[in-house]
């Protein structure tokens, strides 16, 4: 039997299953007050999706509101966060949106579907901003990469990454690929999305207008993904739990593709008055968002809503987490041009509901009133949790165990044999394994993808105006200092975008963390939230929007604090983009800024010696400003041949990546004042390896001194080096200082061998 | 101005790239749509990359039943230039246009990579451009690409000088006796796997070495008219 709004009336001591639907006590009892009655189950439904962790950041809003509270001054954002993904103006009319959002407990659970589905999900939350998706990124991280389930999780995400966003038609132009313990079992697998529209294009999610109809289209209502976000999302897998994988959404990328093309003909048509992509929490959200944000009442008939499996009952589908669909308001005046768009593109759109001034949200099933609420309680006025935190005990012990006794490699041959295997770690290794199962160059449009320093699209092929994205964090550092480690990820991604010439814009996140309910996990995530905040306005960036997962935890083990950000640059023209290979002999090589002696949270103490501790290196963002200017200035004035940030794994990888990259080798040296382990492996913030031709070191280092930045000459461009280290002539080589030489063949073998070796065995 | 017909269908990618190519190299794109059995008298036609209707059932099987596909068929045997890159190779070998099929990549994973092939014939309407013997570097990326005939059908395609690329160095798909492209017996039909429509301009392509086949169709319409 139905439970309609009358019954519930009527029988309000019927118990009702909320706790198996992730609703605790207070907020059941909140929903009885709120609507003065029991929910009716189909009620129930919609307030446990929407009120879930995932949907409702019940714990994270009282510190995400920093983002806008810490706002610096800024004329670049059109559309600020809460909606669907914010906006930035990138000049000449043009406007572009980004945003990642976390697939990390569906990927683990099934590993193929979860991260395809995740693509797919963030693609829509960018159509719906009216913006074409023009490119995608995938920030991944999983356990070591020599255990059993990195083996299980790792290719079967690739795959779903690749096997959907590859049928899209959307470039995949960079990301991360991150090794470490804690990840063992709660894998991250964030994606990132950029579209591009003309500033009339913006498109938001309300529902205004009385009499205009509310249109589903897109794929069938099934019972896949059914309350994925308040079962899987939110909640910490238990060991020896039952698996959750019907709570897993199956992706369609044709009919995604199809959805994409449809959308984009009717925005472009002027058919759409408010938009709304379908994801967590399906009809539930979309609706009670839709009605929320305008400003009246809606109506839905759920019996018009096309089914792929007839047997749903309306509670199911008002939860179902079903993919490739969206819904869309259309005056009645454009409804018949809408559905032909539709038909062109062989997708389904029925009309569901109709906006009205009742300033409820209600529902009928076959004639039943099933649902009667009003829609902020559902969408924006869920639960808001001051989650106790405090500084976990073990904090101050972590940041005084340093790694200043570690042993050191100080042989010529020691440092080599060092080289060699930081080249090859997990972490530093080639990421070719996992980037070329992506396509790169659909569109046409891709100027630089992975493992280039940011990803790098035209927006326009008339100007060149472009745009270059990065996403960054190191989650060891973050571990030793939350409020520090956000900073640096920051910082990270800022200068990889302004590496490649782009001037750094704006600001997206996708916040990973543990369980809010522990105490500490919430104090890194406050942390986190204060450093990125303060880090923004330092910089003079704004935050657009974000995701936060929690619950990334297996028993009481949480992963790494991991607030991964993203930094998104525009370039005026792309053809003057700062590759990261370098040119002909003869180049100069240098660092820009100062290299400490810092190697607490390095790569080298996390391979070689498993050991984390210590305070993660100094940060100073006026300096990192200062370098980001003078990268983009040496583009500008056309100074710079290459350029390569300088992070995980310190100079000596940034400078191995370069060779290998042009195929050329290099002679390098030492500065004065540090010793050659340091200036390998240090992992000091806010420097950069540029090579500049010897016509232009001049004007460089001139500009470098009048700016105040530090630029150390280190090496130059040499291909002629094999045969005197006693190489076979034409060997192209490596040379550190009268220290060591190695080939890049050698290199090569190393730093291109481990994945592949790992996920082939 | 020389028009060039660019289908698309359902899960087509590339078309936007394929009508790119075709203006940069000097001529009018006409995009041509999978459900119109009119060809708008184009005169010539690319069939682009991508995954149409999804690669549901097989690759290029349901597209061959396009309603443009009828009409491209008789035109094709008829003499009509045809380019089939990647998922257009796939769809001219289920319309028997060309001989062979395309098979899972060996390697079991789809592969995007720069391509090194050389070009084998120039006797064709699209590569008359380029130099047998002529190396070149160009996207391939596919899941479905291993071309495969039997021992007499590869006999003959050698025999008759009929391979128009082939892979260099890796074959990166598991193609017998690493093909790349093939063509018709009439030169105006060819088939290539890598996608030279992503190698026009140096900014966004390893190199521009793909524009030769955009050009070299231009040139040979020119010739004829």
């Amino acid at each position: 039997m139905t439970d309609t709004v009358a019954h519930a009336q009527g029988s309000p001591e019927q118990t009702q299953p909320f706790s198996e639907l992730g609703l605790k006590p207070d907020e059941y009892e909140r929903i009885r007050e709120i609507l003065d009655r029991r929910p009716t189950s189909a009620e129930l439904a919609m307030y446990s999706v929407m009120w879930s962790e995932h949907c409702s950041y019940k714990s994270s809003k009282v510190h995400l509101r920093q983002f806008g509270d810490k706002k610096p001054e800024t004329d670049v954002l059109l559309v600020g966060i809460g909606e669907n993904a914010g906006v930035v103006d990138i000049g000449d009319g043009w406007a572009v949106t980004f945003k990642v959002e976390s697939h990390n407990h569906p990927s683990y659970v099934e590993p193929y579907q979860g991260a395809a589905t995740g693509v797919g999900g963030i693609v829509r939350d960018i159509l719906s901003m009216g913006a074409r998706p023009v490119a995608v990124m995938d920030p991944l991280r999983f356990g070591p990469l020599d255990a059993a389930d990195t083996r299980r999780v790792l290719p079967g995400v690739v795959a779903g990454i690749g096997g959907y966003g590859n049928c899209l038609g959307l470039p995949n132009i960079g990301g991360e690929v991150v090794f470490d313990e804690s990840y063992l079992g709660n894998p991250l697998v964030n994606a990132l999305c950029i579209g591009a529209m003309r500033h009339e294009d913006i498109h938001l999610a309300s529902a205004k207008g009385v009499g205009n109809l509310v249109v589903l289209y897109g794929a069938r209502t099934g019972g896949d993904g059914i309350g994925g976000v308040s079962v899987l999302a939110s909640e910490t897998f238990s060991e020896g739990g039952p698996t959750k994988r019907p709570s897993v959404q199956v992706g369609d990328p044709f009919m995604e593709k199809l959805l994409i093309e449809a959308t984009l003909e009717v925005l472009q048509a002027g058919l759409v008055e408010g938009i709304q992509d379908l994801g967590g929490a399906g009809i539930s959200c979309a609706t009670s968002e839709l009605a929320s944000n305008g400003e009246g009442g809606m109506h839905v008939w759920l019996d018009r809503v096309p089914l792929r499996d007839a047997s749903l009952s309306p509670e199911e589908i008002l939860m179902s987490e079903s993919q490739e669909r969206m819904c869309a308001i259309v005056t009645p005046a454009n409804l018949d041009a809408f559905l032909v768009l539709c038909r062109k593109w062989d997708v389904e759109a029925v009309v569901m509901g109709e906006v009205n001034a009742s300033g409820r949200l209600t529902v009928d099933w076959h004639g039943e009133r099933i649902v009667d609420v009003p829609p902020r309680t559902v969408a924006h006025e869920g639960p808001v949790y001051e989650r106790p935190y405090a500084r976990p005990d073990w904090q101050d012990a972590l940041q005084a165990d340093g790694p200043d006794d570690l042993p050191r490699p100080t042989s010529p041959a020691d440092l080599r044999a060092t080289l060699l295997a930081m080249v090859a770690a997990p972490n530093l290794a080639s990421k070719s394994w996992v980037t070329s199962q992506y396509d790169r160059y659909v569109l046409g449009n891709t100027v630089l993808a992975q493992p280039e320093d940011s990803g790098m699209v035209r927006i326009d092929e008339v100007t060149g105006r472009g745009v270059a994205v990065s996403t960054d964090c190191n989650g060891r550092f973050a571990k030793l200092d939350p409020y520090e480690g956000a900073r640096l990820a920051l910082a990270e991604s800022y200068r990889n975008v302004a590496a490649t010439g782009a001037v750094p814009l704006a600001v997206t996140n996708c916040l990973n963390f543990g369980s809010p309910e522990d105490p500490s996990v919430m104090w890194q995530f406050a942390e986190a939230t204060r450093g990125l905040a303060d880090g923004c306005l330092e910089l003079g960036i704004p935050v657009t929007g974000g995701n936060v997962s929690f619950y990334n935890q297996t028993g009481g083990n949480a992963i790494l604090p991991t607030p991964v950000v993203g930094v998104l640059g525009v370039i005026d023209d792309v053809d003057r983009r700062t590759p990261m290979a370098w040119g002909p002999d003869g180049e100069l090589i240098y660092v820009l800024g100062d290299t400490r002696d810092e190697f607490a949270g390095s790569e080298w103490a996390h391979h070689v010696h498993g050991h984390l501790g210590g305070r993660p290196p100094a940060l100073d963002l006026a300096r990192e400003r200062l370098l980001a200017e003078v990268l983009v200035a040496g583009s500008r004035d056309g100074m710079l041949t290459a350029a390569h940030d300088v992070s995980d794994g310190g100079v000596a990888q940034t400078v191995v990546e370069m060779a290998l990259r042009a195929g050329v080798g290099a002679r390098c040296w030492v500065p004065d004042g540090l010793t050659p382990f340091s200036f390998l492996f240090s992992e000091s913030a806010s420097r950069a390896v540029v090579v500049v031709a010897r016509s232009e070191e001049l004007r460089f280092t001139e500009m470098c001194q009048a700016r105040g930045l530090p630029a150390h000459r280190v090496g130059v461009v040499d291909s002629g080096l094999g045969a005197d280290a006693g190489f076979a002539p034409g060997t192209q080589v490596l040379q550190v200082g009268d220290l060591f030489t190695v080939s890049l063949d050698e290199l090569r073998q190393a730093h291109e061998g481990t994945i592949p070796a790992a996920l082939s065995a | 101005m020389t028009r060039i017909g660019v289908v698309t269908f359902p899960g087509s990618l590339d078309d936007r790239d394929a009508a790119r190519a075709v203006r940069l190299a000097g001529g009018e794109p006409v995009a041509l749509w999978h459900g119109d059995d009119d060809l708008h008298g184009v005169d010539a036609v690319v069939l682009p990359g991508g995954f149409s209707y999804g690669d549901y059932l097989r690759c290029g099987a349901i597209a061959r039943f396009a309603p443009v596909m009828s009409t491209l068929v008789d035109a094709a045997r008829g003499g009509l230039p045809v380019l089939g890159i990647c998922n257009g190779f796939q769809i001219l070998c289920e319309t028997h246009l060309l001989p062979g099929a395309l098979t899972r990549n060996d390697s079991l994973h789809f592969i995007c990579r720069d391509q090194r092939l050389r070009i084998e014939s120039t006797d064709s309407a699209w590569t008359a451009d380029y130099q047998v013997g002529d190396e070149i570097v160009i996207p391939l990326k596919n899941g479905e690409g291993g071309f495969v005939a039997d021992e007499s059908t590869l006999d003959a395609l050698e025999g008759e000088g009929r391979v128009v690329a082939r892979y260099l160095e890796v074959n990166p798909n598991g193609s017998r006796r690493d093909i790349a492209g093939i063509r018709n017996e009439r030169g105006n039909v060819v088939g290539l796997m890598p996608h030279p429509e992503h190698a026009v301009e140096l900014l966004t392509g390893p190199s521009a070495d793909g524009l030769p086949f955009f050009t070299s169709i231009l040139r040979s319409l020119v010739g004829a008219a």
